[in-house]
């Protein structure tokens, strides 16, 4: 029983790490490359967009798939040793995550209204001042773009499955364990994590839905 | 601390309609010019030039004699000597203290000086008491003699007023006038009003002119412009009627 309740922790605590550092590493990326996208003229950016929108619908799996075959043995990055491990996982799940969290950041900043850019400049602020002035306005959108990706990371199963391996006591996540578990027919212990994912979105959400009313317009 | 304006052949189209034709004016430094004409003449276009929010697509837009430099640090520069004051202006959320005193910060003033600033800004224009108020819950009347204290804060040496008291009450529309006058007898700033208020430019005017179809038809003396205007069209305007 001691044991089990072991694994659950571990297992927990696992894919909150993976989670928290892969929307961290997402939106440490993807938050001012959105914002600098989305302060540009959209006719120069038009393509740019076009592939992001389209990443925005890249199926795990295939991102899976990718991350897999760079940290693999053979692959350009396999000297790193970073396939089946957490870190792995992360960079499986930051490949997933970025492109929405981007996605979002870019569309919230380019539809911040004209005139608050505007104004912004007849009041003599250089590029960075505007730059910080439309995050500013545009807080509560990229606070629900946060939200979103780690939605998707919490919820992610087939790149973490590809790239961590689901190695026991080493790389097993939530989502990954409800897999297997149900394919063991052991229903009970699938639904005792999945109401843990649950009950872990709630806090998180919980705390992302206040931070998001702080910054509402 | 004022500055010239000289306008040569500005030009500027919107969808292939040409709204400005070729405007030439010079508003002098510390003078107070009021630009009158109806509504859709290109009053706005032409402000709007002037202070880098649109790209002329043709003709010279001059400051104290020279175009503006096209290194942005020092065109960041001369945009800092400028100050403007849109016919619906758009408040950042926050307090009033916070939006007066923006223009303050991003030029680094701080500390005691940054207070004092925006705190006598905000008298000047009869809302020290709100200093700490949010913005969003503003009047109109209120909200646009916040934007004219932001505006002022920073002691802009070219002032540009675009209907600025447009659809104010009688008693807003008097505070904001003395306001800008205040200020420019304050600091001897020069002033650009656009309006289509007659009253108002005859009030807070030295030089007037008329801009219609495109181009400058007229400009005089504030009293001549509305006694003895020498253009038909003018006449026409100044006594209520279409000019066309």
């Amino acid at each position: 029983m001691l044991t089990v309740a072991g694994d659950i922790v571990g297992i927990t605590l696992l894919s909150l790490l993976v989670c928290a550092t892969s929307t961290l590493i997402a939106t440490l990326i993807a938050v001012p490359v959105g914002v600098a996208l989305g302060l540009r003229e959209v006719g120069s950016q038009r393509l740019l967009r076009n592939i992001l929108f389209t990443l925005y619908g890249l199926p795990p799996v295939l991102a899976g798939l990718l991350v897999f075959l760079l940290l693999s043995r053979s692959g350009p990055l396999g000297g790193l040793s970073l396939l089946y491990t957490p870190l792995g996982m992360v960079i499986a799940q930051v490949v997933v995550v970025t492109p929405i969290i981007l996605g979002i950041t870019m569309s919230v900043v380019a539809t911040v209204e004209r005139r608050v850019k505007e104004t912004a400049f007849v009041l003599g602020a250089d590029r960075w001042q505007l730059s910080v002035t439309v995050v500013r306005r545009g807080l509560a959108g990229i606070v629900t773009a946060v939200m979103v990706g780690f939605g998707r990371a919490i919820s992610e199963v087939g790149a973490v499955f590809i790239v961590g391996g689901h190695i026991e006591g080493q790389t097993q996540v939530l989502t990954t364990t409800i897999i297997t578990d149900i394919s063991q027919a052991d229903y009970g212990h699938a639904v005792s994590l999945g109401v843990i994912l649950l009950v872990i979105a709630a806090i998180v959400y919980s705390f992302l839905y206040r931070l998001q009313e702080r910054t509402m317009p | 601390m004022t500055m010239f304006l000289e306008l040569e052949g500005l030009r500027k189209d919107f969808d292939g309609r040409r709204v400005l034709q070729g405007v030439d004016l010079r508003v002098e430094p510390g003078e107070v010019f009021a630009l009158v004409g109806p509504s859709g003449v290109g009053k706005t276009t032409l402000l709007r030039c002037v202070d880098f929010l649109l790209r002329p697509d043709g003709g010279r837009v001059r400051f104290d004699g020279r175009e503006a430099p096209r290194a942005p640090s020092e065109r960041l520069a001369l945009r800092r000597r400028i100050g403007m004051v849109p016919q619906n202006p758009l408040l950042f959320r926050g307090s009033l203290f916070y939006n007066v005193s923006f223009g303050l910060c991003v030029r680094g003033v701080e500390g005691s000086e940054l207070e004092d600033r925006t705190l006598a800004a905000l008298t000047a224009v009869g809302l020290r008491d709100l200093a700490q108020a949010k913005a969003s819950g503003l009047s109109a009347g209120e909200a646009q003699r916040v934007a004219f204290a932001r505006a002022m804060v920073v002691n802009p040496e070219l002032l540009l007023l675009d209907e600025c008291t447009a659809n104010l009450d009688p008693a807003n529309v008097a505070l904001l006038e003395a306001a800008i006058v205040g200020y420019h007898r304050q600091t001897g700033a020069t002033v650009l009003v656009v309006t289509h208020n007659l009253f108002q430019a005859k009030r807070v005017a030295h030089r007037a002119g008329f801009l219609f179809g495109g181009h400058i038809v007229e400009t005089a003396d504030v009293e001549a412009f509305f006694t003895n205007p020498t253009d038909a069209r003018t006449r026409a305007f100044v006594r209520g009627e279409m000019p066309y």
